[in-house]
């Protein structure tokens, strides 16, 4: 059961990639990768419930900052570009 | 029994991802993929977050998925509002169908009063 579920989770973020290719502008691509990285976070969990392993839930707590930090990151350029450059 | 309610909770977080990446391929528009996806991305995770919590109960792994719920909801919430403000100043048109754009009418605003 876990492991359908971890491998729906996987299709579903694959096609997160479907965004990133065919995006008209920039800023479609960063909300796509955005959702991607919350969408590998809510695979940890179950990964960390179907090994038994604790400590794989700690690479979601870890990848949720890191991608904070890069959607504030990116964020802040697409703010200081305007539409032709 | 605790493994069964588990379960449902963590399948209805998984169903609300597909619905907000359905969403996010669907929709005409940037700020329309961004409320979508944002939304329904955010709760179906902490579903999936709350679902190993009830399965687990107050052991480790518990513990560290349930305090991983508020860092979800602030980071995303954060990070999809300087996105979305990001894109406005970018230049990035609305759909042409949409009506009405509150953010600029207070940008004129504020720049009149001044």
């Amino acid at each position: 059961m876990i492991y359908t579920l971890i491998v729906i989770l996987a299709g579903i973020a694959v096609l997160c990639f479907i965004r990133v290719w065919r995006g008209p502008t920039m800023a479609d691509r960063m909300v796509a990768v955005d959702m991607f990285g919350i969408l590998v976070v809510g695979i940890t969990p179950l990964l960390a419930l179907l090994y038994k392993r604790e400590f794989l839930i700690d690479i979601g707590l870890a990848w949720i900052f890191i991608s904070f930090i890069g959607t504030i990151a990116l964020a802040k350029y697409l703010e200081g570009k305007k539409f032709d450059e | 029994m605790n493994e069964l309610i588990g379960l449902i909770i963590i399948t209805v977080g998984v169903v609300f991802d597909f619905f907000g990446v359905l969403g996010l391929l669907r929709l005409p528009d940037v700020y329309n993929r961004l409320q979508a996806a944002t939304k329904c991305i955010t709760l179906g995770t902490c579903g999936i977050m709350l679902g190993t919590f009830v399965m687990n109960g107050f052991t480790g792994l518990g513990i560290k998925a349930l305090i991983a719920i508020p860092f979800i909801f602030f980071t995303a919430a954060t990070g999809s509002h300087a996105l979305a403000r990001g894109a406005h100043k970018f230049g990035i048109k609305l759909w042409h169908k949409s009506v009405c754009d509150k953010y600029r009418e207070k940008v004129t605003t504020d720049k009149g009063n001044k």
